[in-house]
């Protein structure tokens, strides 16, 4: 565990950088994270999906899973992989303000 | 030089067998792979063949008859899982059934989808799915008959050279 400064603002995050209040979270972290993750800039249809995951997180306590933001027509599998490469919901969710997702699908 | 261990880049599947407890391990390692940010690749050899035939991927059984893993600590049941499945129970019609029926419905719970939306969310994923040139020939079947996500009908050389940097995980 450990504090960062950033944006302005103070953040708590685990080791692993995954931060762990959400509501901590805004836009500016959010673009700063991204950068970090090797995104350039974030697009509406990011902060589509990340909103949507900040939501499912806010009801259920986690991050939904990359079937169910296929499912429920949130983001098809193969584009989500194209907007966060390289491991998905971690990226997702690490962008977004959220722990990281425990599940194994 | 940073003694830290390389990150594994790249992994090759063998799946060699057709039932639901020999297919999901490989397709759940596959998708799990591609989620880390892992080159992922299945080949689906001998009755591995049965996860990607159109006809048989959905019908996917657990083994009730010789099998010492399987036990009677099911959901319904709520026995202890050391007391064994008598084989002779497992051969009763509709036992291997209604076990696959129960294990698929547990799996669907914890979110592990169908062997063909499966299929589609690794092919999806950037996964690739392979099938054995050699067993397809020994079970007469031809392209036609496996799902679309099949990229490749490949030899086993092939397989090796596809599988050049990968760790290769038989199971």
């Amino acid at each position: 565990m450990s504090t960062r400064e950033i944006a302005g603002q103070t953040i708590d995050l685990t080791d692993e950088g995954f931060m762990t209040d959400y509501t901590q979270w805004n836009k500016e972290i959010a673009e700063i994270l991204a950068k970090e993750e090797g995104i350039e800039s974030l697009t509406d249809r990011h902060y589509e999906v990340m909103e949507f995951m900040r939501k499912e997180y806010e009801e259920n306590g986690t991050a939904p899973s990359i079937r169910k933001l296929n499912k429920l027509n949130v983001v098809p599998t193969k584009e989500l992989y194209q907007l966060f490469p390289g491991g998905p919901a971690k990226k997702a969710a690490k962008i977004a303000g959220l722990t990281k997702p425990q599940g194994c699908i | 030089m940073s003694d830290k261990p390389e990150p594994i880049k790249k992994v090759s599947i063998i799946c060699a067998q057709g039932s639901l407890e020999g297919v999901y391990p490989a397709l759940i390692m596959a998708n799990g792979a591609r989620m880390e940010g892992i080159e992922a690749s299945i080949f689906f050899t001998f009755f591995g063949l049965n996860a990607v035939n159109k006809s048989t991927m959905n019908k996917l059984k657990v083994a009730t008859v010789g099998n010492p893993a399987m036990n009677m600590a099911m959901p319904m049941l709520k026995l202890p899982i050391t007391m064994p499945f008598p084989t002779l129970m497992g051969a009763i019609p509709g036992v291997s059934n209604f076990a696959s029926w129960m294990m698929k419905n547990e799996m669907e719970k914890l979110d592990v989808p169908p062997v063909d939306e499966f299929l589609e969310m690794i092919s999806d994923a950037g996964g690739e799915l392979y099938a054995c040139k050699l067993a397809m020939d020994m079970f007469k079947l031809t392209k036609e008959d496996l799902c679309d996500q099949i990229s490749d009908v490949l030899t086993v050389g092939e397989f090796y050279e596809k599988s050049a940097g990968a760790s290769i995980i038989f199971i």
